[in-house]
This record gives C-alpha cells, structure tokens and sequence, in this order.
C-alpha cells in the first residue's frame, strides 16, 4: 500500500460520504449506463482494489457534469474520483486510442482535434480581427478566449464569426491570440491526464498573463470553467460571453434591430449552469430579440439535463443501453414545438444537432448558439 | 485575616490525570521552598471530601489565610474549593487556582519538562495568593414575575407551570393567535393523539389563568437591566378591533370586501383569508383582527361606500382610530421560547418546490390532511393560486392522488444549504404523514418513502415505525436527486442504494420533509438578550450536557426549539425544565452577583468609551461627573451586570477599569513569576 494510494481516502473524502444514493440519483447517465458513482465512494476505500476498480469501463461514461457534486450533502466530488481512476489508468497507457490521439494532438499542436497550429485561425481569415501583441503598451479591453472546437470544427466555427459579428456591432475593444493559444486543457483534466493538465495551466497562464487587457471572455463554458476556477494565477477576471453580451445590452451598446419570429428553447450547458450558476443571462439576452417566443424545458436551469459532451466523452466511446440523453432532450424540444434549441457551448451544439439527424427532425428544427441567433438578428 | 500571609499549597493527583505526568511530590518540595508557604500537600483528589476536608483541617490549625490548589481548570471546580474555604472560615476569594492539568499534565508528554512547568504555575499562583483581597458576593432582590417570549407549546407549557406556581407571567405572542407550530399540526406522532384535542385546552388555560397576562399580537421591543430586575417594553399591535367587545361571531369576516383574497400564512397560504380574519377556528383569544397591509379601508383610505366590516359588527368593535399600545413591566426572570421556522424548500431548486403544485412541503400536508385546513381533511391534487369560482358555478371535483410520495432529510444533514444538523422529527412525521394517506386517502393509495437512515429513537417511535411499514408503505433506502415531470406524472429520480439501481420513479404528489430551521427573525431576540447562537444558529445553552435550559445571561432561559430541533414531548420537558430554572431565583427571592467585577477610577478615565463599546454584557455606560468644576464623561460599571469577564480591563488604554482579583498589581507579578518580564 503506497502512500500515493493512502492518498485516495484522503484526496477525495472518502470517509465523509454517507451513501445517501444522491450522486448517482442526479447522475444523468446511470439510467442508460453501468455508471453508480455512489458505488465508486465506497468501493474505492479498500486501497488494495483501485487498480482492479479503475479497469471497470463505467468510468468513461462520466460526463462530469457536475450533478453528483452539485447535489451531495456532504459538499463531496463524487465525479473526481472516476478522474482520480482514469488517471491511474492514463499512467498505464490503458486508454483508447481515440483518447490518447487527442492528448497527443493537445500536447504537440495545443488542440485535440488534431489540425495543426499554423490553422488555428483559419475561421477567422475572411475578418478584419485584431490579433493582440505581448507586454503592449495600449490596454484592450477584452481578449477573446476561442476554443479549440470553435477553431477547427466547420459547424462550431460559425459561432466564433457569430461573436466576431456581435462585438464589432457594439463596438467592443477585442482581441484574439491568434497560433499561440492553446487548448485549455479542461476535458485533459477530465480525462485524467493530471501532468498534461498542469502544462496547460502553467503556459496558459503565462500567456494571458503577457497580454495588457483588462478581462478574458471565453466563448466555451469550458474553457470559462477551467481559466477562472482550475487556473492558478491569472490576473485578470474571467467571463462567458453571455455575460459580456447581456452586459452590453444592458448598457445599450447593442442594439437588435431584426426580428426572429420562431420558437425558442434554452438548454443550459452543465458547465455554465450547475457549475457556474450562470443562468440568467443566455435567458436575458434571448429574450431581448424581437419576435422571439421563449419557451423553457421542463428540466431547465439547476434541474437541465447533461447532453453528454463534456468530460471528454467526444473521443471516448461507450456502450448505451437506452436512448441518448440529447436525443431525449430533442424530443422535449420537439413536443414543446420549439423551431430553435439555443445553446451556449459547442458541444452542446455538436451533440444536439446530432440528435436531431437521428431523430430526423434537422428541417423542422435547429440547434444554434446564442450567439448565431444574435448574429443573424443584427 | 490581612496579616501576613500564610499560604497552603495542594497539589492533585487526578488520579494519573496530573500524576501520571508531574511528579508531585516534587512539586510539592519545590512548594515547600517558596516564601510565606506554611504547609504544602498532596493527595489523589483535592475535590473529594476527604481532599477538602485537608484544606479545612490546616486552615484551623495551621493558621492558613490564603490557599492554592493546582489541580484541574477553575471551570471545573473553583466553586468547589471557594466552599470549602468558606466552610474552614476564609473568604472564598483568599483561593487561587494553578492549572496543572489541562494546561500541563494533559497536553505535555514529557514528564521532566512538565514537572518544570507546573512548578512554575505553582509559583505564580502562590505570589498571586499574597495580594488577594476578600470580596463580598452581593445580592440584589427578585421580582417573582417571568416574561415568556412565545407561545408555541413550549412557552405555553412554562407560562402554566409558573402560573400555577403563584409566580406572575407575561406571555408575549406575535401572531394574533397562541398555539405556534404545533396547533397547525393534525395528529402527533407516535401516539396519533390529535394535536389540537392535546392543545386547545392548554391554550384556553394561558388565556384565561389569573396570573397570567397573555399580550397576543405583540412584540417585545426593549429589555433592558439584570436577573431580578428586568425592564421590559412591549408593543401590543394594533388589531383594529376591540378585543374587549369583539365576541368573535366573525360576520364580519364574512362582509370583508376583500373576503377570500389573501393566503392565509396559518394554512401555510394555502387556505384564503380577507383583510379582517381569525387565523383559524380555535384561536386564543378568539378575537378578529385586520391586516393593515390587505384592508381596503387601511392602505387606500376608503372601502366602498363604508367599511363594510364596521357596519357589520354588531358590538361596534370594528375601530380604525385604534392605535399600538406601549406597556412596561418589570420582571425576575426571563424564558425565551420563539421556536422554528421550516426549512425553505425553494433553497433546493432540483426538487421544483415552487414550480410544480404538487410538491408539498410537509407542513403544508399538515393543513391538508387537517379536518380545519384548506380542503377539509381531503387530500387532494392542488391547484395554487386558483381563484375561487364564483358562487353557483360548478366547481369540478378535486382529483384524489394515486400515489404519494415523500422525501426525507429535506433541507437537512445537508452542507450545501448550511445545515448539517438532523432535524430529529422528520423521521417520525414522515412515517406519521405517510399512515395518515392510508387512512385518510385510503390502502390503495401507493405511499412510499426515500430516505437515507430511519431515525426513530425516542419512546414508541421504532414500534410505530414497523407498524407503518406493515401498513403497506414502501421506504426506499436513497435520497432523491430531482423532480421533474413526465406527462401528468411527476417523476422522483433516485438511486435504491440497497440494489444500486437508479430509478424513474412516479408519483401523483411529493411530500418534502423540510427541516427545522431557526427562525429568520432570529436576530431580534439576539440583539434584545445579547444571546449565543451555536454553529447550528439556534440559541446557545449555558452548556451542552449539564446547564440546557440556561443561558450565558442569568436569568434568561430557552426552552422548546428555538434551542434546537426537538419534538413536542422533549419541548414539553425542556419547557418545564426552564420554568423551573426561572422559579429557582423568583422562589427564593435574591440572587448572588458576580463579586469580581470591574470598576472604574473616575478620576483617571478619560470618557473615550472603548470599554462601553466591548463589553458583551453592556454592563458599562458614559455618566456625567464633575470633576474640578468641570462636567466631564467617564465610564461606569452596572455591578450586577458585570460578568467578570475582563474584557474593558485588558482593552482600558488608561488602565483606569481594574477587575477585582485581576488587578494590574495582582496579576502582573504573576504574569512575572511565570518568566515573562
Ligand atoms: C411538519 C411537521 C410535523 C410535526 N409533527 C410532529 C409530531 O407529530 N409530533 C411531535 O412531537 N412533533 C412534531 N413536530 C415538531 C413540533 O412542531 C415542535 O416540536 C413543536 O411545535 C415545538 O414547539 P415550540 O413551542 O418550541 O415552537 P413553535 O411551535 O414554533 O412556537 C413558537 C412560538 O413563538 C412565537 N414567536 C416567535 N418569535 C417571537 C417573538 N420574537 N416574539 C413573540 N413571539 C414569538 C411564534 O409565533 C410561535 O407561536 C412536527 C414539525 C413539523 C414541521
Ligand atoms: S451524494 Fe455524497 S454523501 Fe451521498 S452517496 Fe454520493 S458522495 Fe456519498
Ligand atoms: S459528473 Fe455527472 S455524469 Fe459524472 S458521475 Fe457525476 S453526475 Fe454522473
Ligand atoms: S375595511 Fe373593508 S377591506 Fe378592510 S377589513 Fe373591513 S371590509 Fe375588509
Ligand atoms: S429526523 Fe430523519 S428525516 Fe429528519 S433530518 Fe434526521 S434523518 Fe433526516
């Protein structure tokens, strides 16, 4: 028995858990996976079993959403410890290979999805964008944070212009990294990969600590989520941009002069509702389009329901009992007769638009972001 | 008895407590050496009568005037040997204590080292015994009266025992009727007993005892002065209504403009009230009142042609000239009894208390299941916030539930809302709730529990537990993550721990077990009464075993839950454990006061107020003197409110506030003979 596995006990807890049933009672995938986090906090306590607990392949369906944290009444993480065992599995290099390419893209060209640097701001070539320099004398008010998805994937790639078109209507003072920014690191982390995480953190920081701005805004809640709480030194305050975006139409610098008469619905991504308690302002900033007719989900705000992109479930594949929970979220869409699901992260989008192939539903209605619903009212 | 010192040293063993660590013996040797030390002894319980009655022994015949006992902390047992100094004929304040137990034996494991050390608090203590003074222990009278804040059950069940007694009592309610939580109950837990069969008649007996003055509607505003000589104001609101002539026929409840327009707070809103109502059918006193801030007449100045309750009164009781009335008393003793509020359900947002209408919380069940409550004792599927159909229409008859379903530990041993505390009823109304459905509501109604551990520890509660479970209800072992809705059915999303399997579960109705919780308005009784809240915020007893029902104040007493979560025979006993607290000073007519007060050199104090500001007793004001021809302010202490805590002493920029025993030159030679120069 190492001291590093003495450890487990103590990291997470352990002895505080009561087995009241809560996590996995909030745990949006144990009804369609093997998945009982509960299980994992007892379990776990016998030293001598992690290596054998952290084969089980449940651990991977863990979208660490944050449900189970959010709702124990003893203030534990449940979720950390099936990272805390995916990383005894990442240092036996047993991971799939979906996983390790991704880590290894991160590693060598600072994003998962494998394209290389010199690309990353090929979205946003057609812009007149400034790219910000280091140690500047002139102070810019906000520097923009573009996830990698954003960067690279095709669809996302239309909500980062989205942004590009919203902030230049209201006149904000931006800028964008430009090659060097890299990866947050945040599904790293969720993934287990603790050193490669660390790297993150410390050249991360090391380069929004260079730049002469007075706040970050990130376009993914999980970027937002990482930057202000996993970081260690950033110097300046860190913000979703549906904060920045409702703070700016608050003060008038927006104005929305079309109108957009459909139906609209709000998922509420995990990491910026359960996670970060922002709820009002993606609600705000739908609202104040013309035309719009709001509608919530019945499981909205603090109750929403995971669309199971998060925790680094885009490169892992995992066996799936029932339904997909965006495919069940889709289907409440389409009961409520919603036109538009608007989203606030990209993987949210990517997973709801999916869903809404496979429940073929993709011309009656559409998964767009916030921003894509602003961009085209303006 | 001031002559030259002659001083006793005593050294305990504890047992092995002290002399498993500190070699006494030595410690007595060393004793021996000091100047002015007659006899030094030791022996394995100084506070054993044996143990006392050495000290006894050698004042008598070995002269002593000052003693030293090192032994255990002067918490434990500095009263012990000031008793026995008095029994051998020394004042009691010729004892100084050396802690040689929890400040040395108990947390030193070397025992050379540790031999060192209670030397020199020996040391100390015995150069602190030579300039002890003798001190008076004062007494000041007990007015035999009690003022009981709240009157729940608890301070109910005191008001009586005092009552009966022959002590005064002035009961001072809030609401406009008595009864607090437990009158909204409907039947009680184990017994089934109905709670306002058990309740009423002790609420007419509060009204109606001769020695005691019930003020309802009302609010203690000021408390000032000390045990035995309270200065109480109190603000009797004002109901718009005579309660002298006002014979409660309620005709003109039923004339109000504004009849069925307001939640009625008793029926935890879910009944409808007017501007002028009685909260519900048996209310002491069973007078009418209106609400200043729902009348008509009151916030728009004009209610039709006339108020309509007014013309309707045939006693002429209805007055809108009435205003809040002022009255001051004096009083001995003090119980504060103000109870709880439940825990609010709409703090834990992925139940969707608030959203749905079907999830209750348990005390709104309590008014449902009530033959007095908003449905008549039917349980059925509410509809909030429905407007009354007007007279005739045809109401469509309430849906009866198929299914119910309650949760447990709502709001309780739960860090992420701040309580981590076990409510301890919850359990037991649950079980209470879920036999009510079968009886009520009928077998076939599905009734099933989630819970996380089945505390049923008091008399009767385990057998009444078995008893509902055979009855047919389901206790599921796992704490429910979510609610949320599927077609007409709400659906509980849970684990069942015992067979790890997570569930959908359907239900027509949730019941919330909500908690107990201090009450919001907490803070008003603390800034009268200066009191202590434990890391709970309920109110803090003196100490948690041995003094429960007293307060860090004297003469102020808890009882019920605003001292913590408890059920109604536990408030019960607490009740009349705190009126006995309070008869034991009003029976006895005096009370001692603290003889190591401070006091004040006026002629050096320079009216800067710093000890005013800290003293946690607010024992200490500014006066006005003349000093020279001159009217200068200084500070001076109220003795009998003085604790002897020491805080203006240390804080004193002047060194003009000195306590007694605690002198700068008493103390500083102490602080000297332990090596700090
Ligand atoms: C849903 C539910 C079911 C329950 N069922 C049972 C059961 O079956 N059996 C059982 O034994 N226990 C039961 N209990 C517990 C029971 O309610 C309490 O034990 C009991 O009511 C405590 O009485 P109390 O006098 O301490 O407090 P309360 O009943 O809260 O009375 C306090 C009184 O003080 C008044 N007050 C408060 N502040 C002031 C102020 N500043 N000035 C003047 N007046 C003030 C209030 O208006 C109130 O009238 C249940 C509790 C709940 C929530
Ligand atoms: S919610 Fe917390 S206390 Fe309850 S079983 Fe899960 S980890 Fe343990
Ligand atoms: S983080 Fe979400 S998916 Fe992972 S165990 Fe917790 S509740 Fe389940
Ligand atoms: S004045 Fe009018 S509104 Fe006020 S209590 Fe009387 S009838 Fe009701
Ligand atoms: S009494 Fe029972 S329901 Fe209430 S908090 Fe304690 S364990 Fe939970």
């Amino acid at each position: 028995m190492c001291a590093e596995e003495l450890d487990f006990v103590e990291k997470y807890d352990l002895l505080g858990c009561i087995q009241c049933g809560r996590c996995t009672g909030g745990c949006p995938v144990a009804l369609r996976t093997d998945l009982r986090v509960r299980c994992f906090m007892y379990d776990t306590q016998n030293e001598e079993r992690l290596e054998e607990i952290s084969e089980k392949p449940e651990i991977w369906d863990c979208t660490t959403c944050y449900t189970c944290a959010a709702r124990c009444p003893k203030g534990l993480e449940p979720l950390e410890v099936l990272i805390g065992l995916r990383s005894l599995q990442i240092e036996e290099g047993k991971v799939q290979p979906t996983v390790r390419d991704a880590l290894e893209s991160i590693f060598k060209d600072g994003n998962p999805w494998g394209s290389p640097r010199a690309k990353r701001l090929d979205w946003a070539s057609d812009l007149d964008v400034k790219v910000l320099e280091p140690e500047a004398e002139e102070t810019t008010d906000v520097l923009l944070f573009i996830c990698c998805t954003d960067c690279y994937d095709p669809r996302v790639m239309k909500v980062a212009q989205a942004l590009i078109k919203v902030l230049n209507a209201a006149g904000v003072d931006y800028g964008l990294i430009g090659e060097d920014e890299s990866c947050c690191g945040s599904e790293v982390r969720r993934l287990g990969e603790e050193g490669l995480f660390e790297m993150c953190d410390e050249e991360n920081v090391e380069l929004l600590n260079s730049f002469n701005v007075n706040r970050i805004v990130a376009i993914s809640p999980h970027c937002y989520n990482t930057l202000k709480k996993e970081y260690h030194g950033l110097k300046v305050p860190v913000l979703h941009y549906t904060e920045l975006v409702a703070e700016l139409l608050e003060e008038g610098k927006l104005e929305i002069p079309k109108e957009i008469a459909k139906v609209v619905t709000y998922h509420d991504p995990c990491f910026l509702g359960k996670q970060n308690d922002i709820y009002d302002e993606p609600r705000y900033i739908i609202t104040r389009i013309p035309g719009v007719e709001f509608k919530e989900f019945d499981r909205c705000r603090e109750r929403s329901l995971c669309c199971e992109g998060g925790g680094g479930k885009m490169w892992v594949e995992s066996e799936s009992k029932e339904e997909r929970l965006a495919e069940i979220r889709i289907e409440d869409a389409k009961e409520m007769g919603a036109q538009v699901v608007a989203v606030a992260c990209p993987f949210c989008l990517l997973t709801l638009e999916d869903a809404t192939k496979v429940k073929g539903v993709e011309e009656e209605m559409q998964v767009m972001d916030i921003l894509e619903l602003l961009a085209e009212a303006l | 008895m001031n002559g030259k010192p002659r001083i006793g040293v005593y050294v305990c063993h504890c047992g092995t407590n002290i002399a498993g660590t500190v070699d006494v013996e030595e410690v007595v040797k060393f004793a021996e050496t000091l100047p002015d030390v007659t006899v030094a002894r030791n022996y394995s319980y100084m506070c054993s009568d044996p143990g006392q009655a050495l000290i006894v022994d050698d004042i008598e015949k070995a002269g002593l005037n000052r003693v030293v006992v090192a032994s255990c902390s002067p918490r434990m047992h500095e009263p012990t040997f000031r008793k026995t100094l008095l029994s051998g004929g020394l004042n009691p304040y010729f004892l100084e204590m050396a802690n040689i137990r929890e400040q040395c034996s108990w947390v030193h494991p070397d025992p050379i080292a540790a031999t060192e050390k209670a030397k020199r608090l020996v040391e100390a203590a015995v150069v602190k015994s030579r300039r002890l003074e003798p001190l008076d222990a004062k007494e000041v009278d007990v007015e035999p009266s009690c003022l009981i804040i709240g009157a729940g059950i608890a301070g109910i069940q005191s008001a009586l025992d005092i009552a009966d007694a022959g002590f005064k009592v002035y009961l001072v309610e809030k609401e406009p009727s008595v009864g607090g939580h437990m009158i909204q109950l409907d039947k009680t837990f184990p017994t089934l007993d109905c709670s306002a069969c058990i309740m009423t008649p002790k609420m007419v007996d509060v009204a109606n005892h001769p020695n005691i003055e019930l003020m309802t509607y009302s609010q203690v505003e000021e408390i000032g002065g000390y045990i035995g000589n309270f200065d109480i104001k109190v603000r009797k609101k004002s109901r718009f209504v005579d309660i002298d002539k006002c014979t409660g026929c309620g005709i003109c409840a039923e004339e109000c403009r504004m009849a069925g327009r307001f939640p009625n707070e008793f029926d935890e809103n879910m009944g409808m009230r007017g501007a002028i109502y009685m909260p519900f059918p048996q209310a002491v006193p069973a007078k009418y009142t209106i609400d200043k801030e729902s009348c008509l007449f009151l916030t728009k100045g004009k209610c039709g042609e006339s108020p309509k309750c007014k013309d309707a009164c045939q006693a002429g009781a209805v007055n809108f000239d009435l205003e809040d009335e002022i009255v001051e008393f004096k009083v001995g003793t003090i119980i504060v009894a103000t109870g709880y509020d439940v825990f609010d359900a709409r703090l834990k947002p992925e139940y969707a208390y608030g959203v749905y209408d079907n999830v209750l919380t348990a005390l709104e069940f309590e008014r449902l299941v009530n033959a007095s409550g908003p449905t008549g004792g039917k349980v059925t599927m509410i509809e909030r916030g429905k407007k009354k159909k007007k007279k005739g229409a045809e109401e469509e008859a309430p849906k009866v539930p198929e299914s119910i379903t309650f949760i447990q530990c709502v709001g309780s041993r739960d860090k992420s809302v701040g309580n981590e505390y076990c409510s301890r009823v919850c359990c037991m109304y649950t079980a209470k709730l879920a036999h009510l459905v079968k009886d009520k509501v009928g077998h076939d109604c599905e009734v099933t529990v989630f819970y996380m551990d089945v505390r049923a520890f008091g008399k009767g509660f385990e057998e009444f537990y078995d008893r509902v479970r055979r009855e047919g209800v389901k206790y599921i072992r796992g704490n429910p993550s979510e609610i949320y809705k599927k077609g007409d059915k709400l659906i509980v999303k849970a684990e069942d721990t015992l067979t790890s399997t997570p569930l959908e579960h359907e239900t027509d109705m949730v019941v919330l077990s909500v908690g107990l919780v201090p009450r919001r308005d907490n803070r008003e009784i603390i800034d009268l009464l200066k009191l202590s809240q434990t890391s709970d915020l309920f109110y803090m007893e003196a100490h948690p075993k041995l003094r429960p029902v007293d307060t860090a104040s004297d003469g102020v007493y808890l009882a019920g839950v605003c001292q913590g979560p408890k059920d109604i025979p536990d408030a019960v006993a607490q009740a009349k454990g705190a009126a006995s607290a309070a008869m034991i000073p009003m029976a006895s007519g005096k009370v001692k006061v603290e003889a190591q007060t401070s006091f004040v050199n006026e002629d050096t104090c320079r009216g800067c107020g710093f000890c005013v500001e800290l003293c946690p007793y607010t024992a200490i004001e500014l006066v006005e003197v003349n000093r020279m021809g001159w009217p200068v302010k200084v500070a001076r202490v109220n003795e009998a409110l003085c604790k002897g805590c020491g805080a203006c002493a240390a804080a004193c920029l002047s060194g003009s506030i000195q306590q007694r025993s605690f002198k700068d030159w008493q103390l500083l030679p102490q602080i000297e003979a332990l090596g700090v120069k």
